[in-house]
């Protein structure tokens, strides 16, 4: 079948991340051929401003190399400018001559610097700021000349100046409001810029109008004029007052265009067959100048070529960072605000830090940070998704950090690294590696850097200091993740949609799930089986059927695997209460097995460490006691204290309570290990406060607390409530854990949903809605209903698990 | 020569599952695909050794159970940007039963 043909004009980085996103998705669909005016293959524009002060070279920043395009048979024409499409031919033509008829066409010419209609653009030494040629440009002409003038202090201008002035220019940057990056910055970081700016040895003139560039006799720009009559020497000038979308060519074919080409949510034209992305295009009137919007269309736009007809652009809300070695400033939304916003504000002018959020009705709807920008995208995420900040309002403006007492994800450690430190302990990957994977690389994503330098893809930790490097190594090119994201690379369905589609389809195995989302792998991957698995058991229990080898090993096989492919057996102990029978058997199995480790856990029972797998089955017949799930995505066990049977201080009997709860909830799968405990006193020795759910005994009854954590990131319990009866404290827990169970997406602990849906919404469900409450409740008793030891299965039917016996040939 | 052995008959192998083969100096894991195609390779991953038999199974690929890398079943190589291979062993189905060549 002879292919489609697509034409991309523009070799720019929205186009080819375009070509690039669609690549991954429908390889075969189309002959690709793509027009650039430059002489270069795609680089990343952004980095630009590095090359300029001598940070980077040319060669660093080129993102697809021409062997790159030869690879996926794409067609490249370099030094080629389109000027002609004849839409109703379907055909392209550049001013050389070269011709290429196409299916679909994709527009994605840019945009160019603008220069006002002054008197002496027209001069030599007078120039935008926009590829390549330019940067030579200005990095010759620094050779010969001394005085540089930029105009415009934006980021583009300030990045400019402060590149040229690395350069060995004297730079003035003339800027025609009162204070600098206006769009980016209030009146006070502004300020603080400026003169960090200044100590750079920059100079400034604020409040500047040019009305005219004067020129030498040769014809070279020689200075300034400003409306005021004042006229400073120049022998560069810049221009960095803006940039205008690159449209002209779609307006002469008649595309409808306002400034900007006009595309819908599906990055099309008014045109079926052209699509537009990058900063040529206007969407809903918007034209964007920064990448990160840029990548989302190209993202919408692949999806749409691949003929999958799904995903829409529907507008970004940006962040900007200015690239100045040294200098750290972070902004994004309203951060100006209103008579209708409130304002945190904290200022020390003496350290160079201030820091501004602006709330409407509870949200954070703007933030501009100075001097300390590692809660930058902290911020930003909670404004991209509206949270609700009440709960944590007064410790906002002290950042991430003063949320958790410990392992906090290192969010403040990023700027003040060096390369050799190291960022993922797990992999042992240094910031310097990271960075320069995102640099040669040309990684915008935390998958991608996840996927080469491993960093952050194991316990996952460190993935907030690896967001951080990524955010400030890419400056405006950073996109953080949305929240809704696809489970893994074999569906675009994020988890909600997934478990959504499982209760109105009602599938009830993995085959019929993956078939009806429309699966893009035949049988998924390790990281889709696990969630689909647990996602369908949750939601039709004793109807779906579940899937062994979709299960991680040490569920696979009821026992924790260690690294030398030995495994450990962990009895359950109700409560932590155990009896000299118990132990004698224990300690028989260990001496007849000849158990290497024998180990008191956490949990309060006994592991029995370095068991190989082919003795799992008999020492479990020996035991003869049940399963402690120790090893799965379950209910682990009930910490519990002494309690009022024997400590002088309890007031209530947790022990007891413990043991029911513990029995009630056995066998219980949920998207992550959950974690019980029961203390008889206030004094807490159970330690309540980092389980999923903590009991605390008090006089009058007992305080539930939920969502604690004592893993990768310390996190306190909170108080969800106080009940009276020990009645009471199964149904409000059960009922919580069911909700848990129900909601979660799969490897959540109870404390990451609760961060995502808010405790008030938890509270929401289990204490103002009683009927929920007992509904949730007994849908969780039925989920447990009948649900058997799967040791004692396993040593019964012995046939049937054939898994635990090596075949020895 | 060849050094044809017996596995197993194919369904004593479960579906994207495996059984390991102990040969006097090599653990073998022998895996099954959703197709009912068999692939063996040695059961080391080239990462830390973690035993590969024990992983998920998905298309033709393998995840260690210990890190998650990701090694082909059909060349026995990790995916990138891993870098390493475990060695791989012929196979055949003989009348539903498992052969597997061992190397000399």
């Amino acid at each position: 079948m002879q292919k489609m043909k697509l034409v991309v004009i523009g070799n720019g980085m929205a186009g080819m991340r375009t070509v690039e996103e669609l690549l991954k998705i429908a390889p075969d669909l189309y002959d690709i051929a793509v027009f650039g005016d430059e002489p270069y293959p795609n680089y990343n524009r952004i980095m630009l401003s590095p090359v300029l002060a001598n940070e980077q070279t040319i060669d660093d920043i080129i993102l697809n190399t021409r062997e790159w395009y030869a690879e996926n048979n794409i067609t490249l024409h370099t030094s080629a400018r389109v000027n002609k499409i004849d839409r109703k031919n379907r055909v392209v033509y550049t001013e050389d001559g070269i011709s290429a008829e196409y299916d679909r066409l994709l527009i994605a010419t840019g945009s160019k610097p603008f220069m006002p209609p002054i008197p002496g653009n027209e001069f030599e030494g007078v120039l935008g700021y926009r590829d390549i040629k330019d940067t030579n440009d200005m990095i010759e002409a620094a050779k010969v000349y001394k005085h540089a003038v930029v105009i415009g202090g934006g980021l583009l201008g300030l990045e400019a100046a402060n590149g040229l002035k690395i350069q060995g220019m004297d730079v003035t940057v003339i800027h025609k409001n009162e204070w600098l990056l206006e769009r980016q910055l209030d009146k006070t970081a502004g300020g603080m810029l400026q003169k960090n700016l200044e100590a750079k040895g920059l100079s400034f003139l604020l409040n500047k109008n040019t009305e005219q560039l004067v020129g030498d006799e040769k014809g070279r720009v020689k200075s300034v004029r400003f409306s005021d009559g004042q006229e400073i020497p120049a022998d560069l000038v810049v221009w960095a007052v803006g940039i205008r979308p690159n449209y002209a060519l779609a307006e002469s074919a008649g595309i409808y265009c306002n400034r900007g080409i006009v595309v819908n949510d599906t990055m099309q034209t008014y045109d079926p067959r052209v699509y537009s992305v990058g900063e040529c295009v206007a969407h809903r009137g918007i034209s964007y100048g920064l990448v990160a919007p840029l990548f989302e269309m190209a993202k919408v736009c692949a999806t749409h070529l691949a003929n999958f007809g799904i995903g829409q652009y529907k507008g970004s809300v940006t962040s900007t960072k200015l690239k100045v070695t040294g200098i750290d400033l972070f902004s994004a939304g309203d951060f100006m605000g209103g008579d209708d916003t409130e304002e945190i504000v904290l200022h020390d002018a003496v350290g160079g830090i201030y820091k501004k959020l602006i709330i409407k009705n509870d949200k954070i709807v703007g933030s501009v940070l100075y001097g300390d920008t590692t809660d930058g995208s902290w911020y930003f995420q909670m404004l991209r998704d509206g949270k609700a900040i009440h709960e944590i309002r007064d410790h906002l403006m002290f950042g991430q950090d003063s949320l958790g007492n410990s392992g906090h994800q290192g969010q403040d450690k990023a700027a003040s690294m060096t390369n050799e430190m190291e960022v993922c302990g797990c992999n042992g990957v240094c910031k310097g590696t990271i960075v320069k994977a995102i640099q040669d690389k040309g990684l915008f994503t935390i998958d991608d850097v996840k996927k080469q330098t491993k960093a952050g893809s194991s316990c996952g930790s460190c993935v907030g200091l690896v967001e951080q490097i990524l955010a400030s190594t890419l400056g405006g090119g950073y996109a953080p993740p949305s929240t809704s994201k696809a489970v893994c690379g074999c569906t675009t369905k994020s988890h909600e949609e997934v478990r959504a589609e499982i209760r109105t389809h009602k599938y009830l195995n993995i085959p019929d799930a993956m078939q009806g989302m429309a699966w893009s792998t035949p049988n998924g991957c390790a990281t889709c089986r696990p969630a689909l698995n647990y996602y369908l058991l949750s939601t039709w229990p004793h109807e779906a059927k579940d899937d062994p080898q979709s299960r991680f090993i040490n569920e696979r096989v009821h026992a924790n695997i260690q690294k030398d492919g030995t495994y450990s057996v962990i009895p359950r102990m109700y409560g932590g209460v155990t009896t000299p029978d118990q132990l004698r058997k224990i300690a028989d199995v260990a001496d007849k097995y000849a158990v290497p480790m024998v180990k008191v856990t956490g949990g309060q029972r006994i592991d029995l460490l370095g068991v190989k797998k082919d003795d799992l089955v008999d020492m479990w017949k020996d035991l003869d006691m049940p399963s402690g799930y120790a090893y799965g995505k379950s209910i682990r066990t009930v910490k519990t204290c002494v309690g009022s049977e024997f400590c002088r201080f309890g007031t209530q009997n947790s022990t007891q309570l413990g043991i029911d709860i513990e029995k009630a909830f056995d066998h219980m799968w949920a998207p992550h290990k959950v974690k019980f405990a029961v203390s008889g006193c206030p004094r807490n020795c159970a330690e309540s406060g980092v389980k999923d759910v903590g009991i605390i005994g008090v006089d009058s009854g007992w305080e539930i607390y939920v969502g604690g954590n004592g893993g990768i990131k310390t996190e306190a319990a909170q108080f969800l409530c106080k009940v009276k009866t020990s009645d009471e404290v199964m149904e409000y827990s059960g009922a919580f854990i069911q909700i848990y169970r129900e909601e979660a997406r799969y490897l959540d602990r109870t404390v990451h949903w609760i961060e995502r849906v808010g405790l008030e919404y938890v509270k929401q469900r289990i204490l103002e809605d009683a009927e929920g409450r007992k509904a949730a409740y007994e849908r969780l008793i039925y989920a447990l209903q009948g649900a058997s030891d799967p040791w004692a299965e396993r040593v019964q039917n012995r046939e049937q698990h054939k898994e635990y016996e090596t075949i020895t040939v | 020569m060849s050094n044809w052995v017996r596995v197993a008959p194919l369904e004593e192998i479960p579906k994207l599952g495996a059984r390991v083969v102990r040969s006097k100096d090599i653990d073998i894991g022998v895996f099954r695909l959703e197709d009912d195609r068999i692939y063996a390779v040695n059961n080391s991953c080239p990462h830390k050794g973690g035993p590969l038999s024990e992983g998920i199974v998905y298309g033709d690929k393998i995840a260690c159970p210990l890190h998650s890398w990701k090694i082909s079943l059909v060349d026995g190589k990790a995916d990138e940007p891993d870098e390493g291979a475990t060695a791989c062993f012929n196979t055949k189905i003989e009348d539903g039963v498992v052969y597997l060549e061992l190397k000399e």
